[in-house]
């Protein structure tokens, strides 16, 4: 099969709506905005990895967590490990 | 000298509806919160209490517990962005429940067998651990003394209020934040209920009525404010009530039928009265526990009698679960806060739907409310609540207002 390239605003968007589902209004979710900020805990990101790992296969795990400071941080993750 | 437990706050969400004077007020009117054979809280909207992420994060159960005692908070003096008008260090928090989280349970474990372990939510243990409503209610008002969950089943409720007392009178706390809440109308526990004839075919909550067939489920909440009686008077808060007395037994006899003899109920209100310094004179009205079953509803007449002698012809005895159901680990403490009110009102709300007497059931089970005897006058009216609970769990308590 071939590599399909994921691009990194429709992880974005992906992303950004599953951290509304948790409470933020969607417009405050950008991507340098922080998770503390957007009252998003470890807990929340877990959540926030199952949409991702269902979307894109993509694998957030324990060790991850502490190093996602922003929204960005997030996206670039999944964009690094989905190509 | 023991210390005196009174009541500044009370609240409830129940299938009549969000506010404890609203049910007490319909139930007195004989209207009735069931429907289709169950007693859903319909009028209850947690977006109306809680952010978006919190609702997300909370069972129902945390739920309307967080709403009733919003409620029983705000009559205690607590207001939103100021101060609390007790050192929190002393406030405690216990909130039974019969169940605990069975929706959240219900819905992981379908999200387990279709997506695997990955779709299970690592929210599903925090939102269904019975201590959850008790967790989360410590956390948002701050509340830093003892905090837990009583589990005895459908005795729940009353025992938080007798456990939260006993913390009060031993000088753990100054302020308990007790009660109990309950929401299991899922497929889950219907079947299972279901099952084992406990829910009544016809849909109909009659308890101590002749063609009685079972329970009604209902949920909701009820939460009170307890407090040290020099605390509320230090304070000028207003008291709405007292409890006077506690008293506990078991049956050992059958996880969920009661012992027919009621002799474990019977020590129960046995000691409750004791406890609270009254005899059975003293009393002007029972709450009982009525769940509308064949066997509860006989094995607890037969208690009344045998704990209360004469007396207990002579009083009303009317359930609560004719028009909210059995809202299990939440029915003690929401009957025990609809019999304050009651008490306070002078009144004896009925039975609502009793018209046929059972053979060897002879008590005034109140088929419509009148007003009490008042036999103390002054010094308050005086009622035992009772709660008994699979497991064979009595709890039962004596309050005054």
């Amino acid at each position: 099969m071939a590599e399909e390239t994921v691009s990194e605003d429709a992880v974005f968007e992906k992303i950004a709506d599953a951290i509304a589902e948790i409470g933020p209004e969607r417009e405050d979710v950008k991507k340098e905005a922080t998770l503390e900020s957007l009252d998003v805990d470890s807990l929340d990101l877990v959540e926030v990895g199952q949409v991702i790992e269902e979307e894109f296969g993509v694998e957030i795990k324990g060790e991850d967590v502490e190093k996602l400071k922003t929204v960005g941080d997030v996206v670039d993750l999944v964009v690094k490990r989905a190509s | 000298m023991s210390r005196r437990v009174v009541v500044t706050g009370i609240g409830t969400v129940t299938p009549l509806g969000v506010g404890a004077r609203t049910s007490y007020d319909r139930w007195l009117a004989g209207e009735s919160g069931l429907e289709d054979g169950e007693g859903r809280c319909d009028e209850f909207d947690p977006t109306d209490y809680l952010s978006k992420k919190d609702a997300r994060r909370t069972d129902r159960f945390t739920q309307v517990t967080i709403a009733a005692a919003k409620e029983a908070l705000e009559q205690a003096g607590f207001e939103d962005g100021e101060d609390a008008p007790v050192d929190l260090e002393r406030v405690g928090c216990i909130i039974a429940t019969g169940i605990g989280g069975i929706l959240t349970l219900e819905k992981n474990s379908k999200l387990l067998a279709e997506k695997g372990p990955k779709g299970v939510s690592p929210l599903a243990v925090p939102m269904l651990m019975p201590n959850a409503a008790a967790g989360n209610l410590a956390m948002r008002y701050g509340l830093l003394g003892p905090s837990h969950s009583v589990a005895s089943a459908c005795a729940a409720g009353a025992d938080a209020i007798g456990t939260a007392m006993r913390l009060i009178q031993a000088g753990d706390a100054d302020m308990i934040v007790a009660g109990g809440s309950e929401a299991a109308l899922g497929s889950l526990a219907q079947a299972a209920f279901d099952n084992m004839h406990a829910i009544s075919p016809s849909g109909i909550s009659r308890p101590f009525d002749a063609r009685r067939d079972g329970f009604i489920m209902g949920e909701g909440s009820g939460v009170l404010v307890l407090e040290e009686a020099e605390s509320a008077a230090a304070r000028d808060q207003e008291v709405l009530g007292e409890v006077l007395g506690f008293g506990a037994s078991s049956d050992a006899h059958h996880i969920t039928a009661p012992d027919p003899s009621g002799d474990g109920a019977t020590r129960a209100i046995k000691r409750a009265l004791e406890d609270a310094g009254m005899t059975p004179d003293d009393l002007d009205y029972v709450n009982a526990h009525g769940t509308s079953t064949q066997l509860n509803d006989r094995s607890e007449t037969e208690a009344l009698v045998k704990a209360l002698g004469e007396r207990a012809k002579q009083l009303p005895v009317s359930s609560t679960k004719s028009v909210i159901g059995h809202m299990l680990g939440a029915a003690g403490a929401v009957e025990a806060i609809l019999t304050l009110i009651a008490l306070k009102e002078r009144m004896a709300p009925p039975t609502v739907g009793w018209e046929e007497r059972d053979e060897g059931m002879d008590l005034d089970y109140v088929p419509e409310a009148r007003p009490l005897e008042d036999v103390n006058g002054d010094d308050g009216a005086v009622a035992i609540s009772n709660g008994f609970g699979f497991g064979g769990h009595n709890a039962v308590l004596c309050l005054r207002a």
